[in-house]
């Protein structure tokens, strides 16, 4: 069965560095009601609902559970959780949209990152033989890949601090954003990435609503159509890859259609400044392509929310009609080890 | 607002396939080993499967303690747990005789790309990715090879990768309230603005409605056993006899039962309907137990919705 689907409502929280005064689901709900506010749904006129976050950030085990008290869970809805950024829950809600299953999902993600020490809670991801027990933290890795892009000639420090500057120049229009306006680039955290070179750490959310067909019709103006989204991954080690490229994005881009037209926005996540030297490579994005307009994850990275959110900006230009063809990207894991690439595109104008 | 600091630790117990077995061991015994793929190429630190065809990977192959940095990364400010304590540069390594390479650490003050490196070994190895204590500069040759088989007597077939992660917990606003009610001896709930139920222990959601709750409501102190079960194992490190009743209580006022332990009263003769009231030891943060009030039973209509 094909059916069209289409994103037709975003809502995110501001992302701030503590929300110490709120449980998970406290810090989530107005987010779910802005979202829903949005359209005119109500939780009960859900038909499948989709989270992503992690036990890691929270400390505690089956923590999606708590925050599952802000969708009106009872009576039993139907329900889903991936331990991964909420881009691939709207993956999976748009899966089970497409087989015809639900009209209509919800999709949502969050991550509190302030109650932890963030560097330290992501090496728990990593192989738990060769390098977990190495305890080698994001920014360390993330340095590891500047370094080879740097070697390898594709950027320089000056090119890194340019993004860095860009983003959160950009981010000074992004009510939402973490970080905005100028930022210096500050001592080096991990040699080569200085402290502007990373993102900040944050707690936030972020809430989509998915349609298909008429259904997207009735609920939103200009729906932004998901034309195609996929994801890859690359090999689990670090060492077996060229840290310089992306092949698994360039992969999920194609099979996303990204590469059959040109797109005029793009949505990145790309956490480290140098990732997005990587990114723009794997993704042949040039000049002409607007690249974060809201600031990206430099400017807000609330960890598993942070790639949902791309993809809910981009949608919203598409909604307000100020883009027609966007890229939405989505990245999880050290090094962009995994990533989602998503095409959206409004109606003929 | 309510804080507290959250450890939480784990020793990460995971078995080893043939492959890593013999890549762990190896370590244990100063020999480093790789396993080569179909086309030729040799993986370090070795995989079962090979990462471009997935084909199942067996044949070992010795490589030299020496190798070279492909990236690096200077780290100079280390984090606990990290191989050194003072400041190091993390690295790729290529080992001589690998065509990938193995991320570790580096004892130098400068590293670039290309330098030339060698093993550190650790003195107490136990076969884990932490026998290798770090690399530090080498410029002589490569060693020698042994020639080793892959073939240990003594193999190591597990690890254990001991983790720690700190955190400061804060339980958010409607739970700092009831967690502070309790430290007066009082239960107190929010009611649903929408369905008018009371939660306890308040979330700040009303899972039926999906909106926040907020208007608080002090519930109990008696209730009404609404289902319970016979607890016949003693649990580890817990100074209760057995057999023992948990079971579920609506304190009066309450639309959702919490649990507790019932007490006061021989085990076979707890029943549904039983009203209860709390038992608080000196200085505890929650009831005890719950004890029989001497009140005739509840009816079972008051408490059907509540189960
Ligand atoms: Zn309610």
């Amino acid at each position: 069965m094909t059916r069209d689907i289409a994103v037709v409502a975003f809502a995110q929280s501001d992302i701030r560095r503590t929300t110490e005064e709120s449980s998970e689901v406290e810090m989530l709900m107005p987010v779910l009601h802005d979202v829903l506010h949005r359209t005119g749904l109500k939780t009960a006129d859900i038909g499948f609902t989709c989270s992503g976050s992690s036990d890691y950030l929270a400390g505690r085990a089956f923590s999606f559970t708590l925050a599952l008290d802000g969708v009106g869970a009872w009576p039993p809805i139907s329900e889903s959780h991936v331990e991964m950024d909420g881009a691939w829950a709207l993956y999976e809600a748009w899966v089970k949209l497409r087989t015809g299953d639900a009209d209509t999902a919800l999709v949502y993600a969050y991550g509190k990152s302030s109650p932890g020490h963030l560097r330290d809670v992501l090496t728990r991801q990593l192989d738990p033989y060769y390098v977990a027990p190495l305890w080698p933290d994001s920014v360390a890795l993330a340095a590891l890949q500047a370094q080879a892009l740097i070697d390898a000639g594709d950027t320089d420090e000056r090119e890194l601090a340019e993004i860095a500057a860009r983003s959160r120049r950009a981010a000074t229009l992004n009510p939402h954003a973490q970080q905005r306006g100028s930022h210096p680039q500050g001592d080096y955290v991990v040699t080569p990435l200085r402290h502007g070179d990373c993102p900040p750490i944050g707690d936030g959310a972020a809430a989509v609503i998915l349609a298909a067909g008429d259904r997207a019709r009735e609920l939103c103006d200009r729906p932004a159509w998901i034309r195609g989204i996929d994801h890859r991954i690359e090999a689990h080690s670090l060492g077996v890859r060229d840290l310089t490229d992306s092949p698994s994005t360039r992969l999920a881009a194609e099979k996303a259609g990204a590469f059959e037209r040109p797109v005029d926005t793009a949505e990145l996540h790309a956490p480290f400044t140098s990732q997005e030297v990587v990114l723009r490579k794997a993704l042949k994005l040039d000049d002409s392509v607007r690249v974060n307009l809201s600031g990206g994850a430099l400017a807000a990275n609330p960890v598993m929310a942070a790639g949902l959110i791309r993809i809910g900006e981009a949608a919203t230009r598409v909604h307000r009609g100020e883009a027609d063809r966007a890229l939405a990207h989505a990245t999880s894991g050290p090094c962009l080890q995994q990533n989602l690439v998503a095409v959206l595109e409004g109606d003929p104008r | 607002m309510l804080k507290a600091p959250l450890v939480v630790e784990f020793p990460f117990t995971r078995s080893l396939g043939p492959v890593q077995s013999a890549f762990l061991t190896g370590l244990r015994e100063r020999t480093v080993l790789g396993v080569r793929t179909t086309d030729g190429r040799v993986l370090v630190p070795p995989v079962e499967y090979d990462p471009v065809t997935a084909e199942e990977l067996r044949d070992l192959v010795e490589v030299a303690p020496t190798g070279t940095v492909t990236t690096w990364a200077h780290n100079p400010a280390p984090r606990r747990d990290q191989p050194l304590a003072t400041p190091f540069a993390w690295a790729l390594i290529r080992l001589d005789g690998a065509d990938t390479a193995l991320l570790h650490a580096v004892d130098a003050d400068t590293v670039h790309t290309g330098m030339r490196v060698r093993i550190r070994w650790a003195d107490d190895r136990e076969g884990a990715i932490t026998d290798i204590a770090c690399f530090e500069p080498y410029d002589g040759p490569a060693p020698e090879l042994t020639g080793h088989s892959g073939e240990f007597a003594d193999p190591v077939t597990g690890i254990v990768a001991p983790a720690r992660l700190d955190y400061t917990y804060s339980p958010g606003r409607a739970q700092t309230a009831y967690i502070t009610a309790l430290s007066q001896q009082r239960t107190v709930g929010e009611r649903c603005p929408r369905c008018r139920k009371v939660y306890v222990p308040p979330r700040g959601a009303c899972p039926t409605c999906g909106v926040a709750t907020a208007e608080q409501v002090e519930v109990g102190p008696h209730g009404t056993v609404t289902t319970f079960c016979v607890v016949n194992i003693k649990a580890k490190n817990l100074d209760i006899e057995v057999p023992y009743v948990y079971g579920h209580i609506a304190l009066d006022g309450a639309d959702l039962a919490l649990h507790g332990r019932i007490a006061g009263i021989p085990y076979d003769q707890v029943r549904m309907g039983l009203r209860v009231e709390p038992v608080w030891t000196e200085g505890a943060r929650y009831p005890d137990h719950y004890r029989p009030t001497g009140e005739p039973d509840a009816d079972y209509d008051t408490y059907k919705e509540l189960l």
